[in-house]
């Protein structure tokens, strides 16, 4: 599933919206979400999973190429947990 | 970081601010979401979604685990995961935010 279909769908569901605003509604959360993480705020959406964001500390990487060392400085990296609901609907625990 | 965190009401807030449903419908959309999301991947299917990230079903093998406070060996069935893989444009956007 792709993000237009999912928009499809929305809209299917809800015939007195306009598409446009589907669009909107669906990039809206998805914005949200990306921008919380930015700001290194968590969103904890029950059922479906957790997002954060993880620091990686700095290291001494290579360049797998050439064997090189090369510093690689500390980053922060978005992480999904994915939530109990989901976890055991994908193992057939409808509930 | 201001770690604060962020929950559907917040996610519908920002519909309703955006778009200017009502704050019930803005929750409902933002539920419908996630219930179409994770039904494709109940389905098997693969999320896709575009300048944010894929989600992706992964099916682990079974294997023997140990339990680690009494060293007993119990077998770990076969399951099924979800992974998160971001966006180029998600992981610039948290390690510049964060930086």
């Amino acid at each position: 599933m792709i993000r237009s279909e999912l928009i499809a769908k929305i809209s299917e569901e809800n015939p007195h919206l306009f598409q446009r605003d589907v669009e909107k509604i669906v990039n809206t959360i998805f914005e949200e979400i990306v921008s919380a993480l930015a700001r290194g705020d968590r969103v904890e959406l029950r059922g479906f999973g957790a997002f954060s964001v993880k620091r990686r500390d700095a290291r001494t990487g290579r360049n797998p190429r050439t064997g090189e060392a090369v510093d690689v400085d500390e980053k922060h990296v978005p992480f999904f947990k994915t939530g109990k609901l989901l976890r055991d609907r994908l193992n057939g625990e409808e509930s | 970081m201001t770690n604060n965190t962020l929950t559907r009401m917040d996610l519908s807030e920002a519909v309703f601010r955006e778009v200017g449903l009502s704050r019930n419908e803005s929750a409902q959309l933002v539920e419908s979401v996630l219930q179409h999301m994770s039904d494709a991947l109940v389905a098997g299917e693969t999320v896709k979604i575009s300048s944010f990230g894929t989600f992706s079903v992964r099916e682990k093998a079974s294997r023997m685990g140990r339990n680690p406070k009494t060293g007993e060996e119990v077998p770990i069935s076969p399951r099924r995961v979800l992974s998160f893989r971001p966006s180029h444009l998600m992981k610039d956007r948290v390690a510049d935010g964060n930086a």
